[in-house]
């Protein structure tokens, strides 16, 4: 005879409010087989996990409803709590009747009776509960790092020097990523390139590293601890064993007059290229599409310089398979281009740029060699205007976030401009100074205060070009929401950080969660910063939303700390919560008729055939099996099993039928 | 081929020109224009400064007169009227109990089937693709097409052009041979109702406005709202006056402009009614040539 018991929480108000909690515990009592039935205030709270586990000894309940929250919540309490009290930890189910009731319904008898029968429904589930055992598997003790901007570096050499190997995928030629275009850092201006490549460096020798460039994720199959990935190692048409970087082949190709993407096309590479002096690896790749051989089948200059023989015309891309226990997920972000603004004139007046490229132009390895010289005629520009927020928290734009790390850079380059043109004026439009962070504050008044960057609050409305001039036109709103019109000679948009391309069809690969910007979600916002909601699978840096550079290594090093704690044990236990394909005693052996329709159908070719002999060995039936080590428990194979003979393990069906029945028959 | 029409209070008035303008070029391509019978008043600006209900029944009777006229499209040349009619069909489709009750007022049914057009949108819909086969004259000027507040604001309601930077009235000139150019106050105010009211702001506003466009060269303004034209023309004494130097430069309804080109007499299209007169002379014969302009798209994000 089963005896159940009802935990009926209030949660604090959340459900309280809403729900009758003392009627729904009344009426559940009465339910068949029910023995006990409570309420109590927070059931999570130590006192209320004590109820629980009083009540199954004193009561000598076989199974346990908590109704209260999701599942998601705080099922593994009250399963602990469940095991506690001498139970085994799968009769416990969760009713949960805050979000799917209190939360989304006015207070109500017909929100008390929802709340009712979704506890009679568990209650009739539990009972038909089986003793379910954990399943252990084993780890591969390997990380997979996407992405080699800063915040990849970080985490691959905590977890390389934890001890565990490590493998980086890298999209472009070299690692880096956006640091290594930085010209100075804020709040200290050091500069970008001398912190950045030690430590690139550093990646390339460690033994623990191996690291692939210019390669991308083709798929991911598997779960936490057993990660199969194919990584697809674009060709670079360069042989990375024999190339020794001496660069005879970049100097010599004659075509030269490839817009440089490192620099944001304020300049000129040739087709086969590295993309910036300190590049890690210092090995060229040829652009395809640029290539004067790939286009006309004439050329090969690069391959008659080349002393070690290593180009490659004929070289393809390269499908590489490797096993991993956990990745993280590093693949930075972009910034919006200036042809994002119609109001800034689409993208069309020259010297009208971004960050980034402003980021360039003060660069000592930049096009300029670190002068501020304006792209259209490399004047040297006496005014220039910043315009912070440009995108960022305009519903208009699409973009309601703020990107966070302009105000900073904003500032920064007001006093870089300032220590290279002494006398230059520069003004920004901002909408708030948003400076809050170790010296943040400090730094951004030191650019008004020391480099005279004259501060407008209030935005640019349109900014236009006249006689050779950017006539920016804006509105000061501490004077009285005055226009304000300013002629500069170059001007500098802050604009809006975006999702990194492609990072919509990774996340897709690797079944994590993006929010509506396509910026991957993070488990919980505040206590699971660096988890995804995906096992094994963990996020860092500006791939979750716009960050600065502390902030990148911070949350680069805690995915680090999470991937060392995963690989601390050499084997996982995970939920039992799989499919099982009948087993009988002989001569039925089975009630699986081995037609084998739900092998195609499983994502994770988990099914397998499973021999049945006799004791002469010889071959009497061939059965389904189910790897445990590889089901996801989806429930597929159930639904088109046609003799009924696959259930999930927690989710059988006659438990399923009796949620069912007990709704409708309420 | 037959639409709707609403004339509203300025092109019987002031902007006679434009009525006149619209009239014989829809008549040359085949196109009957037909008066809502029995319209009132949208409410221009007054209305919705002082009553709501009041501003939104004017557009709305309007609106329901014209489709117990069996009217399914509606062209309403006056950007004013146009922005009053479209703000309110969207207020009431998205608004029941509004929509309820501004029914009881106007004591009409009105069921929101109706598509509303500028004149613009007229033009882009039902006579740019005639052009072709009926210019007789290349527009051969250099001009800039001056879009004001209404036109294609807001783009959350209209969803039409795009609003920092609009192209179609450009795209309609660069087919008629014109050059178009790419200036600064395409969109900005011209001063609209306070044409009266604070005569001072609308020398300072169009005043910027005439200034830019005669700076970088253009021959003519070419507008689509009554507004924007009666400040540029009728004030330019005050314009001239704020900018210190006198212009002649003549502001164009985008029809005028089309009907010179369709050939139509300079009289029929009412060129002579203009304050700053209208000199343009020395039209070639059209002939067809491609231009390289992309339409543009609905930029704005939802
Ligand atoms: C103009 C400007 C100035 C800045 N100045 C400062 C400053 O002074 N101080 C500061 O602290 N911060 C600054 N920042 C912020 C700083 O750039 C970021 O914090 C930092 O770059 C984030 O590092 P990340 O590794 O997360 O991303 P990224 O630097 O974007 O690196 C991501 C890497 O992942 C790779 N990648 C992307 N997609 C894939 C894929 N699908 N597969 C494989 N690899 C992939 C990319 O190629 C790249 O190498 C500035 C930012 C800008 C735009």
């Amino acid at each position: 005879m089963a005896r159940i018991g009802v935990f009926i929480c209030h949660c604090g108000e959340n459900i309280s409010a809403t729900v009758d909690c003392p009627k729904v515990s009344e009426v559940a009592a009465k339910f068949p087989g029910v023995a006990f039935s409570t309420d109590y205030k927070y059931m999570c709270s130590d006192p209320g996990q004590s109820l629980v586990v009083n009540a199954i000894k004193e009561h000598k309940l076989t199974g346990i409803v908590v109704s209260a929250c999701s599942p998601r919540m705080h099922e593994p309490t009250f399963r602990r709590a469940c095991a506690e009290g001498g139970l085994n930890p799968y009769q416990c189910e969760m009713a949960n009747i805050r979000e799917h009731c209190s939360w989304v319904h006015e207070k109500g008898d017909k929100t008390d009776q929802k709340a009712i029968d979704i506890v009679r429904m568990m209650v009739e589930k539990v009972k038909r509960n089986n003793a379910l055992l954990p399943i252990k598997v084993p780890v591969t003790k390997t990380a997979l790092v996407i992405g080699g901007g800063v915040a990849g570096i970080q985490a691959a050499l905590d977890i390389a020097n934890a001890g565990h190997k490590v493998i980086m995928v890298e999209r472009d030629p070299s690692i880096g990523g956006h640091m290594s275009q930085l010209s100075e850092t804020f709040p200290t201006l050091d500069c970008s390139q001398c912190i950045l490549t030690p430590r690139m460096v550093e990646v390339a020798q460690n033994p623990n590293i191996k690291l692939y460039t210019y390669a991308e994720i083709e798929s991911v199959e598997g779960f936490v601890g057993n990660f199969n990935v194919k990584i697809r190692k674009k060709a670079k048409s360069v042989d990375e064993t024999l190339c020794n970087g001496c660069g005879m082949c970049t100097t010599k190709c004659p075509n030269k007059k490839n817009p440089n993407e490192f620099e944001l096309g304020m300049g000129n590479r040739p087709a086969i290229y590295v993309p910036f002096p300190q590049a890690v690896p210092n090995i060229p790749v040829i652009d395809k599409t640029q290539c004067t051989y790939y286009k006309n089948g004439k050329c090969k200059i690069c391959e008659k310089v080349c002393q070690p023989k290593a180009i490659r015309f004929d070289q393809e891309d390269e499908i590489i398979e490797v096993a991993v226990g956990a990745i993280a997920l590093c693949t930075g972000f972009d910034i919006k281009k200036t042809d994002f603004f119609p109001e800034y004139g689409y993208g069309k007046y020259k010297d009208i740029i971004d960050g980034l490229q402003f980021e360039r132009l003060a660069s000592a390895s930049g096009p300029t060699s670190g002068e501020i010289r304006r792209p259209s005629d490399g004047q040297v520009p006496k005014k220039i205007v910043f315009v912070a927020c440009a995108g960022s928290r305009d519903p208009a734009k699409g973009i309601e976030y703020c990107s966070k790390i302009c105000c900073m850079y904003t500032a920064k380059h007001a006093i870089l401009y300032k220590h290279k043109v002494h006398d230059g004026q520069a003004y920004i439009f901002y909408m708030d100074i948003r400076a809050a962070g170790k010296n943040y504050d400090e730094f951004t008044r030191r650019a008004i205060e020391e480099d005279q960057a004259q501060y407008i609050r209030g935005r640019v409305s349109r900014i236009y070009e006249r006689d050779g001039k950017l006539i920016v036109v804006g509105a000061d709103t501490l004077m009285n929401a005055q226009t304000v019109e300013i002629e500069a000679d170059m001007v500098v948009l802050a604009t809006a950080g975006v999702a990194n391309k492609g990072a919509e069809e990774l996340a897709q690969k690797l079944h994590v969660s993006y929010d509506q910007h396509k910026f991957f979600s993070e488990a919980h916002p505040k206590l699971k910063p660096v988890e995804t909601n995906t096992a094994g699978i963990y996020l860092a840096g500006a791939c979750q939303s716009p960050k600065d550079i502390p902030e990148s290594v911070a949350a680069a090093s805690g995915v680090a700390g999470k991937i060392a704690c995963l690989f601390a044990n050499s084997e996982l236990t995970r939920e039992p919560l799989i499919a099982m394909v009948d087993r009988q005693a002989p001569p039925m052996y089975s009630s699986c008729t081995g037609c084998f329709l739900c092998q195609p159908v499983c994502p994770y070719n988990a099914i397998e055939r499973e021999e049945v002999k006799d004791r002469n060995g010889n071959l009497v039936r061939e059965l389904a099996f189910i790897n445990p080590g590889l089901c996801q428990g989806c429930g597929t194979c159930v639904a088109v099993c046609k003799s009924k003979s696959i259930d999930i393990e927690g989710y059988t069906n006659l438990q399923m039928y009796a949620e069912v029945d007990a709704l409708l028959n309420s | 081929m037959k639409l709707g029409f609403y004339p509203g209070c300025s092109l019987e008035g002031a902007s006679r020109e434009y009525n006149e303008s619209v009239m014989a070029i829809a008549e040359k391509i085949g196109i009957e224009l037909v008066s809502i019978p029995d319209w009132n008043c949208c409410g221009a600006t007054a209305a919705h400064n002082l009553n709501k209900e009041l501003s939104l029944s004017l557009p709305a009777r309007n609106l329901a007169l014209a489709e117990e006229a069996g009217l399914t499209e509606l062209v309403v040349p006056c950007a004013a009227c146009y922005s009053r009619f479209t703000m309110v069909q969207h207020e009431l489709m998205h608004d029941e109990p509004l929509h309820k009750r501004v029914n009881e007022i106007i004591g009409k049914e009105y069921k929101g089937n109706l598509r509303i057009l500028n004149v613009i949108q007229f033009i882009d819909e039902y006579v740019i693709d005639k052009l072709d086969e009926n210019v007789k004259f290349e527009f051969n000027k250099k001009v800039a097409c001056y879009y004001g507040c209404l036109l294609v604001r807001p783009n959350k309601v209209l969803k039409f052009d795009r609003t920092e930077d609009p192209q179609t009235m450009d795209i309609v000139m660069k087919k008629l041979g014109a050059d178009a150019i790419d200036w600064a106050y395409k969109t900005e105010c011209c001063g609209a109702g306070f044409s009266v009211s604070f005569t001072e702001a609308v020398a300072r506003l169009s005043g910027n406005i005439v200034e830019d466009a005669v700076h970088r060269g253009a021959e003519a303004i070419i507008v689509a709202c009554p507004m924007c034209h009666s400040n540029l023309d009728m004030r330019r004494k005050e314009i001239d006056k704020f900018n210190g130097k006198k212009s002649d430069i003549p502001v164009i309804y985008i029809t005028q402009a089309i009907g010179v080109a369709l050939g139509i007499d300079h009289k029929k299209l009412g060129l002579q009614r203009h304050f700053v007169p209208v000199n343009l002379k020395d039209f070639k014969p059209f002939v067809k040539k491609e231009i390289d302009v992309e339409k543009p798209q609905n930029m704005e994000v939802e």
